[in-house]
């Protein structure tokens, strides 16, 4: 990686220590002697019978904090300072693998001005943090921290004021440093936030407009610290959702259709009782699960229940899956773009170019099957769920469970990355479901298919594109159709998504929850006349969700390969014709440090050098704008093709970034870098295959992903623009990966892949005849 | 069920499971050694990878009836956030994890690995850990990171 710091030299990369949250050893062991000193007093459930060496072999209690205030409008919702001086941030936010937990705690401890060791983070409790809206849509440092940073700076702001009063100096001559307000002309008297918080704890309105820290006076923001969770992970010692244990619990497994939607018509589990540790089984409409003592004992028992399943809607044909898409009814047509007048200027236009392109039924493939821990006592009920929305989960729970939202209360914990609305949601509701029937505490993890094959689903996409091009080849008209699904929506929730556990109880879901689709529809470049129109599909055939960059990735797939197309046909280098066609200082930036890292060397039409070669290399490039507003990317893939078998090896992937003000350069690295080794899977292998009645993909051998001797090298370059917005790094990059691999396709062999993935039979089929 | 005797990071356990239990179950769920996890149950992704007598095998596959006096080791008999490995340090000092699901498996498979192969090539690392599947894209770091445990530049 390397990271070019626009206006203050090389940034700092020193790594320092960090801080390590969740469930600590002291709470386990608290959590031991309390389950001993319970264990003999409860119901008989076999748990265990181990005490052998002293192993620690007991579940960890927990420990839940005592609910607060949560408003979003007040800075004790966000931040507590200990009487030690320590710093509690309370974020809705989550840390999905990506390393926010460290980011949000760094734009904290600079905005307080306290050590960052000294922060602690809690993350997505609904009972203890303000709902900032799920983690997702590049948003968790632009939105998310930038809400923890006013509160901050509010909280800082009123620190300063009560030291002024006490120390009967002004405000404007105090400063803060490391958790202390300091007279600015005499250093040496100071207060210490722990002593200016004592028997006054925080509890004011955020100012929106508290003064925000300079950018030049940053301390911790633009350091590559560490991750704080890395240490835990790497010695499993950290607690994820799957390894979290309550007293008492009990396990189940949900039993369901290969037919999603299917009628549960008869049960028998005579057989499952017979299994060790059976404990029951719990049937709700069409919702069946087993309850066992151990985690085994209730998967015996879910393959040993004898279910008979009725028919469900047919599914559509996959090998036309996409004239079907098309075919749909429509809740609504949007334009999303519109410059000038490109239907006239394309009516009578000389050169026109059109093509289609489309993007293939795709899954999460999380790697830990979902799982969640429900507890229902005394009429409340907790869930400890590795939901990226777990705010907005309340709403989705209760009317599932019959308990009203403000008897929920749901914790988060880290699960395995979910990219999007996975399965955690769905694991979640089957959690509470169950809990809420048995009254014990219980814990549900999915199997493998439930994972690959019934969780929600990227929905397809197909789209047309058309342009002209003037003599001396200037894209003059640009027209864009594309056919996204609808993204039903309520006030900003996914109220009527179709939980599984919503409909196999009799609740109506409708929905689709599938994210902001028409986003980066719109073209980038400054084109003369452009018209962008999506037609929203009112209803998907499978449950459809998020999946990393909804929307953008497809999008960016047709508009940059399209762009390279019209490069071809203009005869023009498709580096300097993307140039040319971009105003945007800071797009150009990214796009020239893209094409200098990877050694980029302009030339018009298919490389030469690959022709007649039996393994065709080639180079591809693609560029955006996130949404056309935020963070810009832009990537050079290096490919080679094998013109017998039709396979593409993606060899090299240079990526150029830039989203704004860095917060940790190296946690953004590695959100570049994954964006960069994922999609390349995406783009290659991976989609969801289905007969009419059922899902085929089901594991990693019908889902196969990338694997280490196909992951690509990949090199970063990181713009840093200190005293910008600091814009997420989580999707951007993966929007321009498909593009740049049919682009570097093309380059290689004159083989265009408009079709997403790039099977070597497609591969095959789109060589040209001479070739 | 039955009662077992096993050894565990270099300690004898006694268990009570079922025959046919997987090993995984025992580990995370009787002995709290949470390391291992669940991916598959079937082999594919190793995320539930352990050591059998210093070999990196899928406790996911291994009935723990079967297990006999094999020694088993896991995650956490490599060492702990007070005092790492070496091959757990240079994750640490490699930032190679993103969500960390798959990263037990690949520490456990890289320890295999540099076991029987001191100073592994990038391209020996990449096929050893071929076998096990990574889902956030953190494939480059952690070819960085055994390298590193190598003793070897970091080059990936």
């Amino acid at each position: 990686m390397t990271i070019m710091n626009q206006d203050n030299g090389p940034a700092d990369a020193s790594p320092v220590g960090g801080t390590i949250t969740g469930p600590d050893r002291a709470s386990v062991d608290r959590g031991r002697r309390a389950f001993l000193a319970r264990g003999a007093a409860t119901t008989g459930v076999l748990i265990v019978g181990f005490q052998f060496s002293g192993c620690a072999s007991v579940p960890a209690a927990p420990s839940l904090a005592p609910p607060k205030a949560v408003a979003k409008d007040l800075v004790e919702s966000f931040v507590a300072i200990g009487a030690d001086g320590n710093v509690t941030v309370h974020v809705g936010k989550v840390d999905l693998g990506t390393g926010t937990r460290t980011a949000l705690a760094q734009m904290a401890a600079d905005e307080l001005d306290v050590a960052f060791e000294r922060v602690t983070m809690v993350m997505g409790d609904t009972a203890t943090t303000p709902d900032q809206w799920l983690t997702g849509a590049n948003l968790t440092i632009s939105q998310g921290g930038s809400e923890l940073r006013r509160a901050c700076a509010t909280a800082r702001q009123a620190l300063v004021e009560r030291a002024s009063g006490r120390l009967g100096v002004p405000a404007g001559e105090l400063g803060t440093a490391d958790g202390a307000v300091f007279v600015r002309s005499e250093p040496s008297r100071r207060l210490a936030y722990a002593a200016l918080v004592a028997g006054q704890p925080l509890e004011l309105k955020v100012d929106p407009k508290a003064p925000l820290k300079k950018s030049a006076d940053y301390r911790v923001v633009g350091r590559s610290i560490r991750r704080v969770d890395i240490p835990a992970k790497v010695t499993g010692e950290f607690v994820y959702m799957h390894d979290f244990r309550l007293p008492g619990m009990l396990h189940a497994r949900v039993l369901r259709p290969d037919a999603i939607g299917a009628p549960l018509l008869a049960v028998d589990d005579s057989q499952a009782r017979q299994v060790a540790g059976f404990v029951t089984t719990v049937r709700k409409g069409n919702f069946l699960a087993v309850v066992a003592s151990t985690e085994w004992g209730a998967i015996k028992a879910m393959r040993a229940l004898s279910a008979q399943w009725g028919p469900a809607a047919a599914l559509p044909d996959q090998a036309t899956v996409f004239d079907h898409w098309r075919s749909r009814p429509l809740a609504k047509q949007e334009v999303t773009q519109t410059v000038g007048d490109a239907e006239s200027v394309l009516a009578g236009a000389s050169r026109r170019v059109k093509a289609r392109y489309d993007f293939a039924v795709q899954t999460h493939a999380s790697l830990g099957p979902s799982c969640a821990v429900a507890d229902y006592q005394d009429g409340r009920l907790t869930v400890w769920s590795a939901s990226q929305a777990t705010h907005s989960l309340l709403d989705e729970l209760a009317p599932i469970v019959g308990v009203p939202k403000d008897r929920i209360r749901i914790v988060y914990l880290d699960g395995a990355g979910c990219y999007g609305r996975n399965g955690h949601e769905d694991a979640s509701a089957d959690a509470a479901l169950i809990a809420t029937a048995i009254g014990r505490p219980v814990r549900v993890q999915w199997m493998r298919e439930d994972e690959t094959a019934r969780s929600p689903k990227s929905p397809p996409r197909s789209m047309d594109l058309e342009a002209a091009l003037d003599e001396q080849g200037n894209v003059i008209a640009w027209r864009g159709d594309f056919w996204i699904a609808l993204n039903h929506i309520v006030a900003f929730k996914p109220l009527d998504f179709p939980l599984l556990a919503a409909g196999e109880t009799g609740l109506p879901r409708p929905g689709n929850w599938v994210g902001f689709l028409f986003q980066n529809s719109g073209i980038g470049y400054a084109l003369p006349n452009v018209k962008v129109n999506t037609r929203h599909v009112e209803q998907a055939f499978f449950r459809s969700a998020h999946l990393r960059s909804p929307g953008r990735i497809e999008n960016s797939f047709a508009n940059e390969s399209f762009i390279d197309e019209l490069a071809f046909a203009a005869r023009a280098d498709p580096a300097e014709f993307r140039l040319r066609h971009l105003k945007d200082p800071r797009g150009i930036a990214v796009l020239r440090k893209a094409i200098e890292r990877a050694g980029w060397t302009p030339r018009v039409g298919i490389n030469p050098a690959a022709r007649d070669q039996a393994s065709a290399r080639g180079r591809g490039v693609a560029y955006l704008r996130y949404n056309n507003a935020t963070t810009y990317v832009a990537a050079v893939a290096e490919v080679v093709v094998d013109r017998r078998s039709g396979e593409i090896r993606v060899e090299r992937v240079c990526v150029a970034h830039d989203c704004g003000q860095l917060i940790n350069p190296d946690g953004t690295a590695n959100q570049v870098e994954g964006g960069v080794i994922q999609t390349v899977g995406r783009t290659l292998i991976e989609q969801v295959r289905w007969d009419r009645t059922r899902v085929l993909s089901t594991d990693w051998s019908s889902y196969p992903i990338l694997r280490h001797d196909q992951a690509p090298k990949v090199e970063v370059d990181l713009i840093d623009r200190p005293g910008e917005p600091s814009w997420g790094a989580g999707e951007p990059t993966a929007c321009a990966i498909p593009a740049a691999i049919a682009n570097a396709v093309f380059d290689a062999t004159g083989a265009r892949l408009r079709e997403i993935p790039f099977t070597p039979e497609r591969v095959l089929a789109a060589m040209p005849k001479s070739a | 069920m039955a009662r077992y005797d096993i050894e565990v990071n270099g300690r004898r356990q006694r268990v009570d499971a079922e025959s046919d239990s997987p090993l995984l179950y025992v580990l995370r769920d009787q002995l709290a050694l949470q390391g291992p996890k669940f991916g598959c149950g079937l082999g594919q992704c190793g995320a539930c990878t352990v050591h059998v007598d210093g070999r990196a095998m899928r406790s996911c596959q291994i009935p723990v009836s079967t297990l006999g006096a094999r020694q088993v080791t896991t995650l956490e008999g490599l060492g702990n956030t007070a005092r790492p490995s070496t091959l757990q340090q240079a994750f640490i000092d490699e930032q190679a994890v993103q969500c960390g699901y798959c990263i037990n498996g690949m520490m456990m498979q890289a320890a295999d690995l540099l076991e029987r192969t001191p100073k592994p090539t990038v391209a020996q690392i990449r096929e050893a850990l071929a076998v096990n599947l990574c889902r956030c894209g953190t494939h480059k770091r952690i070819v960085r990171a055994v390298q590193r445990a190598s003793g070897q530049p970091v080059t990936a």
